[in-house]
């Protein structure tokens, strides 16, 4: 049986600021269309891991590889640059803080990066920017500004700014955790709804319940190592790890009612 | 001797041309204090040492003498250097650069405080930095200062009478020129103020269309 290249590969991750290690011998990886969420106490070095897979916080050693190709490759100044911005192209991000352009419209704020990066027309741009929205739900709020919308309506903007891009992988860093409870759902569906069309996605979340009805794998991080990590079904239900069972007990309610 | 303003209606003419000179003057150095403005937050913060430090030179020059003094310099000093400009064009470069090095300094404050956010979404979408910056950061910052630059059209708009002194007949030497002929000097300096304060209102009310045309953009 020959050996499959996986589609994210991440090599001896690590990164350490000063004296302070987050992110200690990292070994991980993920296989096209798979959808896997990484969980942890905040300070595990979740947010750090997701961030070193697209260089925008660089890993002090380790690989990243996409399809293969080394993302956080060390080149010359200039060719870093170029070969990280065509690399990016492919890595889609949506962030806790949405981080939408507040002085582009809705519909700028999706076409911006193809009409630069790609060279669509404006024709065209508009009809992308139509398909993405509609398919998050936005399209009645094409040409409003960010300022005028509510955070889950930022949220799923977001998303189909990053889709825009025709990313191959999806990277979610805690995209609810800045939301008002009852805008959460709305986002949680237009996710659900990526990882129905196979999106391969790397999901942070605090989101146990989100975690275990969409993912097809669960990271448990804890001190920048992975803990446990396994189909949710075994990571929640049953913890081998110690640490995995203290974090379950006071995040997931099910858990600590059914450990008693 | 009582005082006669019955005197200035014979001069409109000439006071309505040193309007349109003012105005003129004030909207080409508003301009280029804008745009240069932003070209020199944009060297201060991200240029490579090579220019920033005669740059910083420059901005050191222009802030710290008076305006007066480097309008004599660039009309009257580099005609020395075989630089011999017209009036209009030495008042335009003095008045713009020495406001551009002020809006700069606003504007190189505003870019700092843009959140980290914004550059980090736009290269996460793979945006090179500079067309980060051009396409996300400077023009939040832009937005974010233009209330202050406002202020600074507004004193721009008031120190242009200073180009009086090099001969660019604006409002101030046409009333200047009128009292001349007619030894009235408080009858045409009031005429002039209050032209000048109805051109600020003016002013002031297309900074207001502007401010309010950016309010849904934050």
């Amino acid at each position: 049986m020959t050996e499959k290249t996986p589609f994210v590969d991440i090599r001896h991750a690590q990164k350490a600021y000063g004296d302070l290690e987050v992110l200690k011998d990292i070994n991980l990886t993920v296989s096209k269309g798979e959808i896997v969420a990484i969980i942890g106490p905040s300070g595990s070095g979740k947010s750090t891991l997701l961030r070193a897979i697209n260089d925008l916080d660089p890993l002090s050693s380790g690989e990243v590889l996409l399809e293969g190709v080394q993302v956080n490759k060390t080149l010359p100044h200039r060719q870093y640059e170029k070969h990280i911005n065509e690399m990016r192209q492919h890595i889609g991000m949506v962030f806790q803080h949405f981080n939408l352009f507040p002085h582009l419209t809705v519909r700028e704020n999706v076409t911006m990066a193809p009409k630069l990066l790609k060279g669509l027309s404006n024709a065209e741009a508009d009809q992308l920017a139509e398909e993405q929205l509609a398919h998050v739900g936005m399209s009645e709020r094409i040409d409003y500004y960010p300022s005028q919308l509510s955070g889950g309506q930022k949220q799923r903007v977001a998303i189909a700014r990053a889709l825009a891009m025709k990313p191959k992988l999806m990277l979610f860093d805690e995209a609810t955790s800045a939301l008002d409870p009852e805008l959460v759902e709305e986002v949680n569906l237009v996710m659900k709804k990526l990882a129905e069309e196979h999106m391969t996605m790397i999901i942070v979340t605090h989101e146990m319940d989100f975690a275990a009805s969409v993912c097809d794998r669960v990271i448990f991080m804890d001190g920048g190592v992975v803990v446990e990590e396994g189909p949710p079904s075994v990571v929640f239900q049953n913890p081998t790890q110690e640490r995995t069972k203290n974090f379950l007990r006071k995040h997931l309610a099910q858990y600590a009612e059914s450990s008693k | 001797m009582g005082l006669d303003f019955s005197v200035v209606p014979s001069y409109a003419d000439a006071l309505f041309l040193g309007v349109l000179w003012t105005i003129a003057i004030t909207i080409v150095s508003a301009l280029l204090s804008f745009f240069g403005g932003i070209l020199f937050a944009v060297i201060a913060l991200y240029g490579p040492w090579m220019i920033r430090l005669p740059f910083r030179f420059f901005a050191w020059l222009f802030m710290g003498t008076p305006l007066l003094l480097q309008l004599f310099l660039i009309y009257f000093g580099l005609v020395e250097l075989g630089i011999d400009l017209p009036a209009f064009v030495a008042g335009v470069i003095g008045l713009g650069l020495h406001f551009a090095v002020y809006n700069s300094e606003l504007i190189q404050t505003a870019i700092l405080a843009v959140d980290k956010g914004q550059m980090e979404a736009a290269r996460t979408l793979g945006l090179s930095r500079t067309q980060a910056l051009i396409r996300v950061v400077i023009p939040q910052a832009v937005r974010d200062v233009i209330p202050p630059i406002g202020n600074n059209m507004i004193a721009l708009l008031k120190d242009s009478a200073l180009v009086s002194v090099i001969g660019v007949s604006e409002l101030t030497l046409s009333a200047q020129l009128a009292i001349g002929r007619t030894y009235r000097p408080f009858e045409f300096y009031a005429a002039a103020a209050v032209l000048y304060y109805i051109i600020n209102l003016g002013m002031e009310a297309v900074l207001r269309r502007i401010e309010r045309r950016t309010q849904l953009s934050r």
